[in-house]
């Protein structure tokens, strides 16, 4: 029977975390109870994007639109909602409509700016199951191309769309492919780049949990468009759901012979499979990469030649990431005038972002080229929590740059990001309130580089430690002024020279800090201050006499023995006031937080 | 040298069902070496040895590879492997005040295991769980918004 | 071997029931069931009716929801039709006959 009713709870991997799967197997316990199962559709799907409210719970086609969904809830939603037909309000969310009703969750400021296109299915489809992705016109870009179109002119049409590189850099695709189409050779290879290391970023992994087949189908399109017949796909091995449901959806195409011999009898073969990272930054660099499926250490090399000529064991290799590719069937189908019909002149189409950090609605958002900064982080973003400002935000990860908040703004697209010093990266977006050090974040990126460069080149692994190394002088307190022009130098030097794209754009968080923020950088080096009371080094907790009520909690608490009594007893208290000895106090912060009466502070 | 290493004869069954699965899939010395730790945990010298003869490879390289990459350990592992997120969205949430609590409670460094061999403890990349920042795993098991004061209670379950 | 035939017949198959993984749109037909906490069985049938026919009939716009009480309870269950850019229709004491004809009706 056609089930009136489907009920979505979201599978990605935040939702997974806040345990989502327990949820949905309570579902499948009490719509059974209530004699309704066979009434009902119940999935798992890939990530809705707005994880800082999950669990997430969708009901169609009422659109309800449950949050923080527990599983001492689903007997209220069975009982109520799914029996009854009376929504759960509590669980709606807190967003009203003028006329004080639950506001329709695509009217909700969170998804009203959203335009979701490489996130279209992620939320509507089950991820496991070929026939949803096929239902939503999947695998019809694919058929449109070998029926109707030649490999040249999809190509052109690639080209013509303006779609650009979402991994980072932003090369033209339809460029990329045009190269390796140029190259003559009897094997050529696809390759699909979803090592995402860059740190708080997740949209790739949301794609291929949510909807694995958009990718398997873009592959194929680029298969035959470039000649290639054999694809892989580089994951990360730190996202075991995103593996799985990939190698689901392998087997389930395979077994539909649409990947294989000859694809859904059109007689074109393509085949893929999924080679796993181990945890290496650097292979999310196209050599890296490269030499990391083919079993060796993940090394750069130099470039040219590049990739589209001598790529995968030598052979003509087209890269792209997953967000690039989730864009291409959706081209296809609706042609380039339809996808330049967003974004910017330059930057066309919409872009995903991860929203993480200081905000409100930490998730997952799709927007089109060109929005503000701030319609990002005021309005999706549901704005900075407990009232604080907003200082930055980070794009680009390690390899990007901040966006103080005098140019909060500007239009977000590759070439305005580039201008001010930061880059769109592969999607990052860090927001940053006033408790955040500018110069700790800095060094937070280059303890990383540093920890992730490979070691082949030395401006890479030497002047990046160098570079680390004064940054921890200056949030020692121990900097001085010429370091920072000092820096300024290195950094310059380590873009110049390294070999591959991790140690070029390694110094830009450092540069893009001391642009904005070199008064930070200046009150730690020459007031051994930090402002944002961050650095350990140079804070000190200190007990207000008049707050402390004497009780000793803190004291207790002290690891290191560092709290001792006064002989001051506040008016109104009973008790003497405690005081903390600087010279014994490892500035832990155990006191502060066990405080309840709000007695000390770091200053 | 690993002096202490053991294995069942299973394991040793399983290894070499690997090397036949592989065989004539090109590039596999990784995969290989992935399917191994699996097994075993970690990759003793005496499987690299293994591996490197199957895969028709010096040993030196799969040592390099090991080396390398991030999630091969060539040393045991702990019972438990406790994992704080330093990706940015936890790092600026506060993880690293709760990679230096776990520190303090458990008496280990990051990336280095408890004498007891009950706990490994390492400083993770980005999981992808930044809307639950900041948090840190535990064999797997993803524990989120934390703040310091739930160490008490999620150590419990694991008998600290 | 799939041909593309046969995933056009996949997509024709789930045609209606891809209707149902998305909210109800502008476009849609509108079928209420209202009904009150003494009425979910009465109110079941009716429903299911309306699936079956939806089914059979493969309407694609047409999008079954149910409700609370009305406030009648007598008339219940209540059925509610609305037809995009026309007034709602009201229906009293549905039984599966009747939702059956309300469906014929609807197009």
């Amino acid at each position: 029977m056609l089930e009136r009713a489907h009920i979505m709870v979201c599978g990605g991997t935040g939702c997974t975390s806040g345990n989502s799967r327990k949820v949905l197997e309570e579902f499948e316990r009490k719509l059974t109870e209530h004699g309704v199962r066979d009434e009902v559709k119940l999935i798992m799907t890939g990530c809705f994007g707005l994880c800082a409210r999950g669990p997430i719970v969708a009901v169609y086609p009422d659109g309800a639109f449950y949050q923080h969904v527990k599983v001492e809830d689903v007997e209220e939603i069975v009982s109520e909602h799914i029996v009854k037909g009376r929504q759960v309000t509590r669980l709606l969310g807190s967003e009203r409509t003028e006329s004080g009703e639950v506001m329709p969750i695509n009217q909700t400021p969170f998804y009203r700016s959203q335009k979701r296109i490489v996130l279209r299915n992620c939320g509507r489809i089950n991820p496991e199951n070929i026939d949803e992705y096929i239902a939503f016109d999947g695998y019809k870009a694919y058929e449109k191309c070998v029926k109707e179109m030649t490999p040249e002119s999809v190509i052109q049409l690639v080209t013509d769309s303006g779609l650009r590189g979402r991994g980072g850099a932003g090369f033209p695709t339809g460029k990329k492919w045009l190269s390796s189409y140029n190259a003559k050779d009897d094997q050529k290879y696809i390759v699909c780049n979803a090592d995402e290391g860059d740190p708080g970023a997740f949209m790739d992994r949301s794609v291929l949990e949510g909807d694995p087949h958009s990718v398997i189908e873009a592959m194929m399109i680029a298969g035959y468009a470039v000649g290639a017949t054999q694809g892989y796909v580089y994951v990360r091995a730190e996202y075991p759901i995103a593996v799985q449901r990939l190698q689901i959806a392998i087997d389930q195409a395979r077994a539909y012979g649409i990947l294989g011999k000859n694809a859904m009898g059109l007689g074109h073969a393509f085949d893929m499979e999924i080679r796993l990272g181990a945890g290496a930054f650097v292979c999310g660099e196209a050599t890296a990469l490269i030499h990391s499926i083919e079993g060796h250490r993940g090394e750069p090399t130099q470039k040219p030649p590049h990739l589209a000529e001598h790529g995968l064991w030598g052979k003509p290799t087209v890269l792209n990431n997953v967000e690039t590719y989730a864009n291409i069937p959706q081209i296809i189908l609706n042609g380039p005038e339809w996808f330049k019909s967003m974004g910017t002149e330059k930057s066309a189409g919409t872009k995903v972002f991860a929203l993480g950090g200081k905000i409100m609605n930490t998730g997952l958002v799709e927007i089109p080229m060109g929005t503000t900064l701030r319609t990002i982080i005021e309005e999706i973003g549901g704005g900075i929590p407990n009232g604080k400002k907003f200082k930055a935000a980070q794009t680009g990860g390690p390899s990007g740059g901040c966006i103080p908040a005098s140019l909060i703004d500007t239009p977000i697209d590759y070439d305005n990001l580039i201008a001010i010093g930061a880059m769109m990266g592969s999607g990052g977006l860090i927001v940053m309130d006033e408790d955040n050090c500018m110069v700790d974040i800095a060094k937070f990126f280059l303890e990383f580089t540093v920890d992730e460069s490979c070691g082949k080149c030395t401006p890479c692994r030497i002047g990046n430690k160098r570079l680390y190394e004064m940054l921890d002088k200056i949030t020692q307190g121990k900097g001085t002024m010429e370091d920072l022009d000092k820096m300024e130098e290195l950094c310059k030097y380590i873009k110049a020279n390294s070999l591959c794209g991790l140690g070029q754009t390694a110094p830009n968080p450092v540069l893009s800090t001391l642009k904005y923020f070199r008064d930070e950088y200046i009150a730690h080096v020459r007031d051994k201050k930090c402002p944002a009371g961050v650095c350990k080094a140079l804070l000190n907790y200190v007990i207000d006499k008049e707050k402390c009520i004497g009780c000793g909690m803190c004291a207790r608490q002290c690891p290191a023995s560092a709290i001792s009594k006064t002989d001051y007893v506040a008016p109104g208290h009973k008790l003497p006031s405690m005081q903390i000895d600087p010279e014994k106090c490892v500035k832990c912060g155990a006191c502060m937080s066990t405080c309840k009466f709000g007695a000390i502070s770091k200053k | 040298m690993s002096n202490q290493f053991r294995e069942t004869p299973q394991q040793k069954k399983q290894l070499e069902n690997v090397f036949k699965e592989l065989k004539n899939v090109p590039g596999s010395l990784m995969k290989a070496m992935q399917k191994a730790q699996d097994i075993y945990g970690y990759l003793p010298i005496e499987v690299m040895q293994r591996i490197a003869a199957a895969c028709n490879a010096p040993v030196e390289e799969v040592y390099g590879i090991a080396t390398f990459y991030a999630q091969f350990n060539i040393e045991p592992m702990g019972k438990y492997k406790v994992g704080i997120c330093l990706g940015t969205a936890c790092y600026v949430k506060g993880s690293g005040v709760i990679l230096d609590k776990v520190k303090e409670r458990l008496h280990i460094e990051p990336g280095h295991t408890s004498e007891d061999m009950k706990y490994t403890l390492e400083a993770t990349r980005c999981i992808g769980c930044c809307g639950l920042a900041p948090v840190m795993t535990i064999n797997g098991e993803v524990h989120g918004n934390l703040v310091p004061a739930d160490l008490d209670k999620i150590f419990a379950k694991y008998g600290d | 071997m799939k041909s593309t035939a046969e995933l056009q017949a996949i997509r024709d198959k789930l045609e209606v029931e891809k209707g149902y993984s998305c909210a109800v749109g502008e476009n849609d037909t509108k079928i209420a069931v209202c009904f009150d906490d003494d009425g979910v069985a009465a109110a079941r049938e009716v429903v299911r009716t309306f699936m079956n026919e939806i089914e059979k009939r493969r309407l694609v716009n047409v999008k079954v929801l149910q409700s609370g009480s009305k406030a009648k309870v007598d008339d219940e269950p209540i059925v509610e039709v609305t037809v995009p850019g026309k007034k709602t229709v009201r229906h009293t004491k549905v039984d599966p006959d009747k939702a059956s004809q309300i469906i014929a009706n609807i197009k």
